[in-house]
């Protein structure tokens, strides 16, 4: 599967998902109110150090928000030209900081461990008469689902360009939108076959 | 919650995972502004799937997002997405479909593409609009009219992607009417 993860090992890896995941809520809560750029700008120090403290790999991870900075540009811009620069810049720290803060929990935290962490979040479902376990089923389903509607997508863009020498074409929309329903209709029939979701209403 | 209902709501997470996945496209005639066609995503999941599971296929999005899949377009992910100046277009998301859909079930009278331009357009542009512009507010202390100035550029591509979403319904409606769930 596709992620964001930098591997591991770690002190931040070595965290538990939930100690960083309730420290990222914590400064998050903390930085939102600061104004002063002296104080964000350490923040965002602070923050690089993190980066830094895994090495190449993390410092790597930083070349990956470029498309960030540019949003942060046209803010400072943005600000710049209403006259109040010195805010933008404040800001622009503070959304430095806040980002890659978040970022930093994102890449040091397997995908498995962040759903685990959220798991007792699901477990009011079993009071309405739902499963804990269907959200994790989802989660399955769509990471499966994911590529598979690229390749009906790139089977049907063959076969157009076989046809006419044109690339693509917003013709394809309605035999995608058919195909790929079709596939889920199968899916769906598939899982029912197999039991279905009923018998995941017990324990793991 | 069905499994039918359980497969689609995943169905169209995907969808929208995937339509990030296509390379933006500019569209030299509405100044070149590169427009993903992700937000179209958005706007299927509500018109073809209704309100509540329309709903719950962007949260499910979403949660996937925040677990770390970089399934934003862009490869943007994690929970670095819920902490950057565009989370409350994110928020709006999920209430955006939901609207749509509920516009679906409330039209059920009208002609399927009427319908659905008509609420992929109140549902994904108005709705996503009006989280999105106060959120960015919120995150970066700009004047709201300058904040509604910067994201108004995307405009044209979403009134794009509302044609679409209609073309898609109607489709779909003719060629396998029991997957437009919300009209089912």
């Amino acid at each position: 599967m596709i992620a964001l993860q930098i591997p591991g090992p770690s002190w931040a890896h070595a965290l538990p998902a939930h100690v960083k995941l309730l420290f990222l809520a914590f400064s998050g809560a903390l930085l939102f109110p600061v104004k002063d750029p002296l104080v964000l700008g350490a923040s965002v120090i602070v923050v690089f150090g993190f980066y830094a403290s895994l090495g190449a790999n993390g410092l790597a991870q930083l070349r990956l928000l470029r498309p960030f900075a540019y949003m942060l540009v046209f803010i400072v811009g943005l600000h710049a030209l209403s006259g109040t620069l010195q805010n933008g810049i404040s800001i622009a720290l503070r959304l430095t900081a806040m980002v890659l803060l978040a970022n930093f929990v994102s890449v040091t935290t397997r995908m498995d461990d962040m759903l685990d962490a959220v798991r007792p979040m699901f477990v009011p479902l079993k009071w309405i008469g739902g499963s804990p376990q269907k959200p994790a089923l989802a989660v399955t389903l769509v990471i499966r689902f994911a590529p598979v509607l690229l390749t009906i997508y790139r089977n049907l863009q063959e076969a157009f360009r076989a046809r006419t020498g044109q690339k693509s074409s917003w013709r394809l929309i309605a035999p995608l939108a058919l195909q790929a329903l079709r596939m889920s209709e199968h899916v769906a029939e598939a899982l029912t076959a197999r039991g279905g979701t009923k018998g995941l209403s017990g324990e793991r | 919650m069905s499994d039918r209902s359980l497969v689609q709501i995943a169905f169209y997470a995907a969808l929208i995972a995937a339509l990030g996945l296509l390379p933006p496209i500019a569209i030299p005639f509405l100044g070149g502004v590169p427009i993903t066609a992700q937000s179209l995503g958005v706007m299927l999941a509500g018109v073809m799937l209704g309100p509540v599971r329309g709903a719950l296929a962007v949260l499910l999005l979403l949660f996937l997002v925040a677990l770390g899949a970089p399934l934003l377009s862009g490869g943007r992910g994690g929970l670095a997405v819920f902490a950057g100046p565009s989370v409350g277009f994110l928020i709006g998301w999920p209430v955006g479909a939901f609207v749509a859909g509920l516009i679906m079930q409330k039209t059920a009278n009208y002609n399927v593409l009427v319908s659905a331009a008509f609420a992929a357009a109140i549902g994904g542009i108005g709705v996503i609009y009006a989280f999105g512009i106060p959120g960015l507010v919120v995150m970066t202390d700009l004047t709201f009219a300058k904040a509604a100035m910067g994201s108004a550029i995307y405009l044209p591509g979403d009134l794009v992607k509302v044609a679409i979403a209609a073309i898609v319904a109607q489709t779909v409606a003719r060629g396998l009417p029991h997957a437009l769930m919300s009209r089912a």
